[in-house]
């Protein structure tokens, strides 16, 4: 990292031009270099355009997925079953919106700011994971969701811990502690739930029948209909391929379906001895472009709620920022925020 | 319990992601409240699921549904100062519940502070928050005189000392947050204590069937 830094000072005062005739090629070589040496980019090296405006847009959506993921599970907050799985579900919807903070400030080392991002989520602009436009129908798609759906983000985030950008890898490393005890959390409530009585059970496969598909569609399209991998596995944002990663996922659930004693929906489903991996059936990529347009069964639904949330609170924001402003003079106030920041430290 | 559901009713649609963090981690704090004193009086969950409206001995003010963030924060303000005042005497002494409200008081102080703080924004920012605010202080202001019947089983408390001292306060935080007192009178022919003898307000019924309705359909079930 200091070395990176240092070596960017260097080209800096080598390139040594007005802001416009800038010669980038010096920046760019320095930039090439620390990222093939695995160093880590911070928010004020020079890096290309076109890193900056992929990493706005991939940590943009990762916090805006945070935001619409907390809707499907706090569905289920006012009618958990018992006060011990309410608790846990109310601090997992927290961590949720913490995670969100965190992931806005990543994207805002990057010359945006949270404002910015959250009104292109809400005009439709930016994207969040699609898998939230599935709806919870069930107390045990609260375990599904945990299980399956944050077992896939780990899978797909780990390697981010390891992502050439600074602020968004270190960021994955507090966000991935948390998603593998919430994952945790999710598989112990579905195991409840399956060893209980017969509807429970029923409850459970239901569910897992239900999510595991749109799990996987979580890793995106196949390798060879994305069209942002190998640029961003260029430049080390992406360690693995979508591919590989979905490969990974199945090859953990497998066995962890069968402790949990459910059943996968997917009869193509065996190991391949050769390949040392599970095969499966093939995925409904018509299924996963439709709801990635806006068609699936709550993309009208989770937009509505955030913008109503969004446009309700904003007398709320403007009294905060009306009172800063009145009482700013001796010390230095923070609009809209009070002594919870302290107690998000805690957590 | 009935507070830390009704906040956990924001999650999602707070006006901002900090209030999102805060508003959970407040119901957090007083659902593990509520647990530690249901499981001092039997099973946790029969209680919370299992009552009926009539056995609920809650406060009618924490059942009042949430209304805007004005009315959340008027009714966590009145709440919350009420819980500071009382876990802290009854944590000066060594009665059963002291320590109990020795942890509790730690978390209360702090939720009365987040109250505080957006009383003040709230009531001293625009226009509109000004009035949002003054409303929401009015209308819940008529539960308010029930928290201070006293509650058997904590005898020591002098209630007329501690209610002295919370209407200081309040009338403290909503002087400088520019509201008014409100007027009226703070309990009424049926809200005077009356939570703490079953008698609850229309909300909560339906509040306790949204609730219970799922442990209520797998009886004998464990999740």
């Amino acid at each position: 990292m200091a070395t990176a830094a240092a070596a960017q000072r260097t080209a800096r005062t080598e390139a040594d031009g007005t802001p416009d005739t800038v010669d980038t090629t010096a920046y760019q070589r320095v930039f090439d270099a620390a990222v093939a040496a695995d160093e880590r980019i911070e928010p004020r090296d020079w890096m290309p355009d076109a890193y900056r405006a992929t990493l706005v847009r991939q940590i943009a959506q990762h916090a805006h997925s945070e935001i619409i993921g907390m809707q499907p599970e706090a569905n289920w907050i006012t009618r958990a079953p018992s006060l011990r799985r309410k608790a846990i579900l109310m601090a997992k919807v927290q961590d949720e919106a913490g995670h969100g903070l965190y992931l806005y400030s990543a994207a805002e080392t990057l010359g945006t700011s949270r404002e910015e991002l959250l009104d292109k989520l809400h005009s439709g602009r930016q994207k969040y994971s699609s898998i939230f436009n599935y709806p919870t129908l069930t107390w045990a798609d609260v375990g599904a969701i945990g299980w399956l759906v944050d077992g896939a983000a780990i899978t797909n985030q780990v390697p981010l811990c390891r992502c050439s950008y600074g602020p968004y890898a270190r960021a994955m490393v507090r966000i991935c502690k948390e998603e593998s005890f919430h994952q945790r959390q999710g598989y112990e409530l579905l195991l409840a739930l399956s060893k209980g009585t017969a509807e429970q059970h029923a409850m459970a496969q239901d569910a897992v029948n239900r999510w595991w598909w749109p799990s996987l569609m979580m890793f995106g399209p196949p390798d060879d209909e994305s069209q942002h991998s190998a640029q961003s596995m260029e430049w080390k944002i992406k360690r693995h391929s979508n591919d590989e990663l979905r490969q990974r996922f199945v090859d953990i659930c497998v066995p962890q379906a069968e402790s949990l004693g459910l059943a996968l929906p997917d009869p193509d489903l065996r190991w391949n001895e050769e390949r040392g991996h599970y095969d499966f059936g093939p995925i409904d990529w018509t299924e996963f472009w439709d709801v990635l347009k806006g068609n699936g069964p709550c993309n009208e639904q989770r937009i509505t709620q955030r913008r109503r949330a969004h446009d309700e609170g904003a007398w709320v924001r403007e009294a905060a920022a009306a009172y800063a402003a009145k009482h700013s003079t001796g010390r230095a106030d923070t609009t809209g925020e009070t002594g919870h920041e302290t107690e998000a430290e805690r957590a | 319990m009935v507070l830390s559901h009704r906040l956990g009713e924001w999650a999602g649609h707070a006006p901002v992601l900090e209030e999102e963090v805060a508003l959970a981690n407040i119901a957090l704090d007083l659902l593990g409240q509520a647990r530690v004193l249901l499981s001092l009086a039997g099973d946790e969950d029969e209680l919370a699921f299992l009552r009926e409206e009539r056995s609920f001995r809650n406060l009618q003010l924490v059942e009042q549904p949430g209304g805007d963030f004005a009315h959340t924060i008027a009714r966590q303000l009145y709440f919350s100062t009420y819980q500071h005042l009382l876990y802290a005497e009854l944590a000066a002494g060594d009665g059963p519940f002291a320590p109990l409200a020795a942890k509790a008081v730690k978390e209360v102080a702090y939720h009365r502070d987040h109250a505080e703080q957006w009383t003040l924004r709230l009531g001293d920012g625009t226009e509109t928050s000004h009035e949002r605010m003054r409303r929401a202080c009015d209308a819940l202001w008529r539960f308010t005189g029930e928290m201070f019947q006293p509650v058997e089983g904590l005898d020591t408390v002098d209630w007329p000392e501690l209610e002295a001292r919370w209407l200081q306060s309040v009338t403290d935080v909503l002087g400088r947050a520019t509201l008014p007192l409100p007027e009226g009178p703070r309990t009424g022919a049926w809200s005077a204590g009356a939570g703490r003898q079953g008698l609850h307000t229309e909300p909560f019924g339906r509040m306790l069937a949204e609730m219970q309705h799922l442990h209520r359909s797998h009886p004998g079930a464990t999740w």
